[in-house]
């Protein structure tokens, strides 16, 4: 009984995306074609990256607001690193190190002290954009061939002879992948969920609570690293004033995949579809070419909306069921 | 947690929860007036020329002035942030509320025939509409704060680019850009209107039941529900009234630069307005406020970015002392660091 419930929102983000694609493919010539397909998945790959580490926070029942930051810091770290001559591969190493200890930092602080996410992330997100202009005060480009030409040709995957799907949605899917099996198939997974669901009666039940929580800050603070990798493949070049309000995006790809805020309810899949969306209402606009991008916005928060209403909705309902569940029980 | 300990143990009696306040209220100002107090004295020691006030065209001007005059606008918006995290909530979309009331008013006043009570009462009541979303998404359909405030967030700034359409919509009219610019009895007047707000808001939570209301609803909303108090209301007032105090704020940032940019005004500005609250003693986790504090906090903060320009710290640069600022007083509030601290302290007392 419960488990069509569960899915609700999920379908409704599912529906949502295919009836934005169907849209556009009816109201613009070459929507449907595959370029544009490929251009989704790469252009937001950053943006999907971070949603990623911020579905697991969320699910656990915190928020990140650090993620835009930390995104700018790790992608102007590697192009300064780089620079001055350290190997592409050490430097993306370097700065997802950095990203993993500046999310697992912010974790501590929330785990030991019990300091409220919202205040420590918010903290997190001025340290980060600041130590990002101190290591370098404008945005750099990188000459490295392997950001040149090895991303950009090298490691593109062509699918015929003039189409290829860029490196930077290579690594998206990948990461989501390995993200979605951490997430429903692992201990740790299904931790992050009970923790979400009532954090009390999580550690009650005998569950690593902090050391969980600890791990998911960790978790989200290298997928940002990750995303400001996969920034430098696709803008080549590193940037200390980018990604001002990624964070609020990747939060509303959250909530528009069927995230419950709250945490404990949620699935990636969702936060794909969220991500998709957003990219999808961003293509649509720029195909209509006289709308400006301000629509995005609201149309996003719209969305925002419509999903919170239907969490409510759905959760007037699931209480019913549970509620019968229980007397029949 | 709270829930279970407030119904369990009866409420203090009013008399005594009270007397308690008054010892409170001072005691509360007392940290982040030191912390203000001690910022003022590292300025008096490094920077040559901060407490230079000199008296031109019968204002006064200087560094102290320029503090007071552009804190106005976090001092607003943070009487109106601290009621609303007095309930427990959030409000993430002042910052877009003000650029929406900024637009209105820039376009109203470059509109021949419009009166100029009817512009600043247009823009207000804008703000306040704004304001009521927010309220009813809270207190009508119980949507976490953060979320429903972030619905207009997002959005908000493209109603604003909608309204000016896409431009930066300049204005010359000397009354609007009195507000921003105009002085009052060798003060600036965005000071005053802050101090009228301050006592406004005061006199209102503080001499009716409003107060009282509010701090039941943020400490346990069940419990004051069956006591009678309306906490849909309440929390749907006190989101009005922060986009009215949003609207002010954005009317003088218009006002002060003569224009209405929907992209940059009052961008980040709604964190700065929770961390003046939060500076000023009030707990995120809401059930008390303090009007006072948030007001030294507001102070507190524009303090802070001044003497960082006067020092020559880059603009960018400064959110790093931010930071740490913020971590320093999340500390300092955090139940469990002033255990740690206290027992460490108790130690060197008895030994």
């Amino acid at each position: 009984m419960r488990l069509p419930v569960k899915f609700i929102p999920l379908m409704a983000t599912a529906f949502v995306l295919a009836s934005l694609y169907i849209a556009g493919c009816v109201s613009f010539d070459g929507f449907g074609s595959l370029r544009v397909l490929v251009n989704l998945f790469g252009d937001n790959a950053v943006l999907g990256i971070a949603a990623v580490g911020a579905t697991f926070v969320i699910l656990s029942g915190g928020i990140d607001l650090s993620v835009g930051s930390v995104i700018a810091f790790t992608s102007i770290l590697i192009a300064v690193l780089v620079g001055k001559g350290v190997s592409p591969f050490l430097a993306i190493c370097i700065a997802l190190l950095v990203g993993a200890a500046f999310g697992a930092f912010m974790g501590f602080l929330i785990c030991a002290f019990e300091l409220p996410p919202f205040l420590v992330t918010l903290a997190g997100m001025f340290l980060a954009r600041g130590l990002g202009f101190i290591v370098h005060p404008q945005s750099l480009g990188i000459t490295h061939p392997f950001f040149l030409d090895r991303v950009t040709n090298g490691l593109a995957i062509p699918l015929n002879d003039r189409i290829s799907i860029p490196f930077t949605a290579t690594c998206y899917v990948g990461i989501f992948l390995v993200a979605l099996i951490g997430a429903h198939y692992t201990r740790f997974g299904r931790t992050i969920y009970a923790i979400g669901g009532d954090e009390h009666s999580a550690g009650l039940m005998g569950l690593p609570v902090n050391r969980t929580k600890l791990l998911t800050y960790t978790i989200a603070g290298l997928c940002s690293a990750l995303a400001g990798v996969v920034y430098t493949f696709y803008m080549q070049s590193g940037d200390p004033a980018s990604s001002i309000g990624l964070e609020l995006d990747a939060i509303a790809a959250v909530v528009i995949g069927g995230t419950l805020l709250t945490g404990g309810v949620g699935f990636l899949a969702g936060t794909a579809m969220g991500v998709l969306i957003f990219g999808l209402i961003q293509t649509i606009i720029t195909f209509k070419g006289d709308l400006n991008s301000w629509w995005t916005r609201i149309v996003v928060g719209f969305l925002v909306l419509m999903f919170i209403l239907l969490q409510n909705a759905v959760s007037a309902i699931s209480k019913r069921f549970g509620r019968k569940l229980g007397s029949a029980a | 947690m709270s829930a279970a300990a407030t119904s369990t143990a009866p409420a203090p009696a009013p008399s005594g929860r009270f007397q308690k306040r008054e010892i409170r209220w001072w005691s509360s100002l007392l940290w982040p007036v030191a912390g203000l107090a001690l910022l003022l004295l590292f300025n008096l020691l490094f920077t040559p020329g901060f407490f230079h006030v000199e008296v031109r065209e019968g204002h006064l001007y200087g560094v102290l002035i320029d503090i007071l005059n552009h804190g106005s606008k976090v001092m607003l918006l943070s009487l109106g942030m601290a009621v609303v995290i007095a309930t427990g909530g959030v409000d993430l979309s002042v910052g877009a509320v003000m650029a929406i009331a900024g637009a209105v008013a820039a376009q109203l006043i470059n509109r021949p025939g419009v009166p100029f009570p009817a512009v600043i009462g247009i823009a207000l009541g804008v703000a306040i509409i704004a304001g009521c979303w927010n309220g009813v998404l809270v207190g009508v359909f119980n949507v976490q704060p953060i979320v429903a405030t972030l619905i207009l967030m997002v959005a908000g700034r493209g109603v604003a680019q909608l309204i000016t359409d896409g431009q930066i919509i300049t204005f010359t009219d000397p009354r609007l850009t009195y507000v921003g610019n105009g002085g009052l009895l060798g003060l600036p007047f965005p000071v005053w209107l802050s101090l009228g707000m301050l006592a406004i808001t005061g006199l209102l939570t503080r001499k009716t039941a409003v107060g009282l209301f509010i701090e039941s609803v943020g400490d346990n909303q069940t419990a004051s529900t069956y006591a009678g108090v309306r906490a849909g209301r309440v929390k749907f007032l006190v989101y009005a009234f922060c986009g009215l105090c949003a609207g002010l704020a954005g009317l003088v940032e218009a006002s002060n630069i003569k224009c209405a940019d929907a992209n940059h005004a009052g961008l980040f500005l709604e964190l700065d307005a929770i961390l003046a609250v939060v500076v000023g003693g009030t707990p995120l986790t809401g059930g008390r406020f303090y009007l006072g504090g948030a007001i030294v906090g507001g102070l507190f903060i524009q303090t802070l970015t001044t003497t960082m320009y006067m020092q020559n710290v880059s603009a960018d640069v400064a959110p790093v002392p931010k930071a740490l600022v913020i971590l320093i007083v999340c500390l300092l509030q955090a139940p469990v660091f002033r255990k740690k601290m206290g027992a460490v302290f108790r130690k060197k007392g008895t030994s």
